[in-house]
């Protein structure tokens, strides 16, 4: 009985290692939409942009259970990469269905990888 | 506490239910409204927690502009029609237990590192809190970006501006037949090009354009 009641603290009491587990589980919710998506690569994209959300997550609550302001400067840095990125992916398909006309994934093959 | 559980629990089944639909949705414009969802449940989670100027930060990057170019490339580029099929083939599908074998592998890995932190609290010490400063947030970050990351935020500056210009220089394309105003040959044209003065004999006229 009391075990449950510390297990059931444990869950209410909102420490570092929830939001560790909480950027795992998006982080591999990413992963699995990079693996499965076979319908066209902006998806792709977005689960890239899902597994950068994972990163920063991890890296804010560290820095904010740590109160070190690292991390949180980092997330910037990560952001504005992120958008950068973003953008030419972004101009790099539309460039590729202007001259290919698909941007399927199994029919982008033009590199014979 | 309990308030701060909740809200806790509330955004990350959001944010877990939304990232879960934008791999698995159908209809991709459906994945981005997912994405911006997923977005704004993880911004409030950073608000929630203490980090407001990066949560803001993520509403006005993503939410604003990321997400709104993603709908954008996505309603520009012709992919409705094939919206309501998963897999194009069947031979495609063989990667579904790799990619959930990996996943579920880096998981793994992740809980395990979770689980030693949680084993070992007192690797580091949790006590020493920003909240100590007396400072807000925004007031902490600014003080520590203009000074000692100076150098790395110019270079995210350099960063943005060389994505701006490879994606303009990438989706460039020179049309032939538009007519457009020439501001040079505007400007360099001379008085001798335009008007010429004629001597003209009477009771003969001039020929003109010839």
């Amino acid at each position: 009985m009391s075990s449950l009641i510390k297990e059931l603290r444990l869950m209410t009491e909102i420490g570092l290692g929830h939001y560790l587990t909480l950027g795992a589980i998006i982080f591999s919710i990413g992963i699995i939409g990079i693996f499965l998506n076979r319908k066209n690569i902006i998806v792709i994209l977005m689960s890239i942009e899902l597994i950068l959300l994972a990163v920063n997550i991890n890296l804010v609550s560290f820095s904010i259970f740590l109160g070190d302001l690292t991390g949180q400067v980092f997330t910037l840095f990560i952001l504005t990469v992120a958008a950068a990125e973003a953008a030419i992916g972004l101009a790099i398909i539309v460039v590729y269905y202007r001259n290919s006309g698909t941007i399927r994934v199994e029919h982008i093959d033009k590199l014979k990888g | 506490m309990i308030a701060h559980s909740i809200f806790f629990y509330t955004f990350s089944i959001i944010a877990i239910v939304s990232a879960i639909m934008v791999t698995a949705s159908k209809n991709t414009v459906h994945s981005v409204f997912f994405l911006i969802l997923d977005f704004i449940s993880i911004s409030c989670l950073f608000i929630m927690i203490g980090a407001e100027f990066l949560g803001m930060i993520m509403l006005i990057v993503y939410v604003g502009a990321v997400a709104v170019l993603f709908l954008f490339v996505v309603m520009m580029l012709n992919v409705a029609q094939q919206k309501n099929q998963w897999f194009a083939s069947e031979d495609s599908s063989k990667h579904i237990p790799v990619g959930l074998i990996i996943s579920t592998l880096i998981f793994v890995e992740l809980i395990i590192v979770v689980g030693g932190w949680k084993y070992k609290p007192d690797l580091f010490d949790i006590n020493n809190s920003i909240e100590t400063a007396k400072v807000s947030n925004t007031h902490a970050l600014g003080q520590v970006l203009y000074t000692d990351y100076i150098h790395v935020f110019q270079i995210s500056g350099m960063i943005l501006l060389v994505a701006m210009i490879g994606a303009i220089v990438l989706t460039f394309r020179k049309r032939a037949g538009v007519k457009t105003q020439s501001y040079i040959k505007q400007i360099s044209r001379e008085r001798s090009d335009g008007v010429s003065i004629l001597n003209v004999e009477s009771n003969k006229g001039v020929k003109i354009d010839d």
